[in-house]
């Protein structure tokens, strides 16, 4: 059943001439208050943006800022051996004094415990002293050859293995290389249980499974290209 | 009754011009003025100066003289308390920005140089400290009021909402704030706190690096950190606050759950 024409609303007017709008133009289809309302509307939304998109960029950038990789020495190579970890100082974020140093413990590659392919950045095994749990510092405990968390009680094994408590995967890595006879430590990455290398991820952050792709990796911080 | 020295505007129910207070006009008597009185109708000149400018006074006697139900006791006030946790919090806290330096080398040093040295430096730190911890407990006994009373019932739902938006923007708070003194508790806390928030799966590595300004904790983590919290969260709290006490003059508040609704004695249906 079709509307019968007198109770059809009445046809929307097209132009400002059709509306019978004193003074209208042929062809304007915008009314001038609307036109001036639109334009105000606009300025203010530019006005606003100007300051809120710089202001929000400034906030957010460090987000997508890949940090410089550096590499710093740490002792002569004869300085490690290759059956015990020794501790170093590495300063991970300067301009900040000591809030930006971490200790690494670093030992010789041996052959008999590390079974992961060897490289160019392997030579020596850097190994952060930052919990997988949730970042507390870890100290290696000779005695056992394990490394313990003081917050929660996470432990970890010689090669940096979870061995018990909460946390999520082996303990963070550093590249390594010799530069001149001196052992050099370099960017952090992380590993997942099997040792393999990947982009560094905060603590907490699994890398078994799809933890790589449920915590995935972030622009500021990036493994070394081919490794 | 002693006549108050309240402004004619600010009274419930202001007298008519020309009708008798019945007790006598300022000068009604005859008697030369007091000082007292003096000084009483200087001051209701210039509450009277601004009201006629501003017609503020309306708004004052809606915000101030609402009915409230019977039944209505000591728990309504937890939710002044947390106000005035928030005050005491924003007023302490702007003393304590005068002496802090959100410098990873120098905010340890600053503090110390605060409570050890400053006058009455370690008493206003206590304040904004256990402040603090008495403004989260307040907060939480205030939604606990609302939830058992049930005051979060319609029409009230908007106002339930903008109190849990203030619960969170106050643990934002308690969080940020938690960093500033920057020993080894703070700054390990919150590489603790840094790590629990990056196990959101997805956005949570992300929102780290936000959060610190980089990959590791950096120069700008602490700035970041203390411009949270002196700037960005005090301001969206004090604008929900306002919100949420609109919300509450606007609507009333509710009556405990035991009182019983009074039915009138011609609508009983057993009259007695």
């Amino acid at each position: 059943m079709s509307v019968p024409p007198e109770r059809k609303p009445p046809k929307k007017p097209k132009t400002t001439l059709e509306a019978k709008i004193p003074g209208a133009f042929e062809g304007e289809t915008v009314t001038r208050r609307r036109f001036m309302t639109g334009t105000v509307h606009t300025a203010g939304a530019v006005a606003a943006a100007a300051f809120t998109i710089p202001a929000v960029g400034v906030a957010v950038g460090p987000m997508f800022e890949k940090k410089e990789d550096t590499w710093e020495s740490v002792g002569p190579v004869a300085d490690f051996p290759d059956d015990a970890y020794v501790p170093r100082t590495l300063t991970i974020e300067r301009g900040i004094g000591d809030v930006g140093k971490s200790t690494v413990y670093i030992r010789k590659h041996n052959p008999k415990y590390d079974k992961e392919p060897k490289d160019e950045y392997n030579d020596f095994i850097a190994v952060s002293t930052r919990c997988m749990h949730l970042g507390c510092p870890v100290r290696f405990v000779g005695a056992s050859e394990r490394f313990i968390c003081p917050c929660h009680g996470g432990v970890y094994d010689f090669q940096g293995k979870v061995t018990g408590g909460p946390p999520v995967r082996p303990l963070d890595r550093f590249y390594t290389r010799v530069r001149n006879g001196e052992v050099e430590v370099g960017p952090r990455f992380s590993v997942n249980s099997e040792l393999q290398r990947f982009s560094p991820r905060d603590p907490g952050q699994p890398l078994d499974g799809i933890g790589q792709y449920v915590y995935p990796a972030r622009p500021s911080a990036r493994k070394l290209p081919g490794t | 009754m002693a006549k108050l020295p309240i402004p004619p505007s600010l009274r419930p129910r202001p007298k008519r011009p020309g009708e008798s207070n019945g007790n006598g006009s300022p000068n009604g008597n005859g008697a030369p003025p007091t000082i007292k009185r003096k000084a009483a109708d200087s001051g209701i000149s210039v509450v009277d100066w601004l009201d006629e400018r501003t017609s503020l006074s309306a708004g004052a006697r809606w915000l101030m003289f609402r009915k409230i139900p019977k039944g209505t006791n000591w728990f309504y006030t937890l939710g002044s308390a947390s106000m005035f946790a928030f005050l005491s919090q924003a007023v302490t806290g702007v003393f304590l920005a005068m002496y802090y330096d959100p410098s990873a080398t120098r905010a340890y040093e600053s503090m110390r140089y605060l409570t050890n040295e400053v006058f009455l430096g370690e008493f206003v730190r206590g304040m904004h400290k256990w402040g603090s911890t008495v403004m989260v407990i307040l907060v939480f006994l205030h939604m606990a009021r609302t939830f058992f009373f049930g005051a979060y019932k319609y029409p009230r739902e908007l106002n339930w909402v903008i109190g849990v938006v203030l619960l969170i923007l106050t643990l934002f708070m308690s969080f940020t704030g938690y960093l500033l003194p920057f020993d080894q508790r703070s700054f390990w806390a919150t590489t603790v706190g840094v790590a629990i928030n990056g196990t959101g799966p997805l956005v949570g590595p992300y929102l780290n690096d936000f959060l610190r300004g980089g990959p590791e904790f950096g120069m700008t983590t602490l700035s970041r950190f203390y411009a949270l919290h002196m700037l960005v969260l005090p301001g969206l709290i004090a604008a929900m606050i306002g919100a949420h006490l609109y919300l509450v003059a606007r609507l009333g508040t509710t009556a405990p759950p035991w009182m019983k609704a009074e039915i009138a004695p011609d609508l009983r249906k057993d009259p007695s």
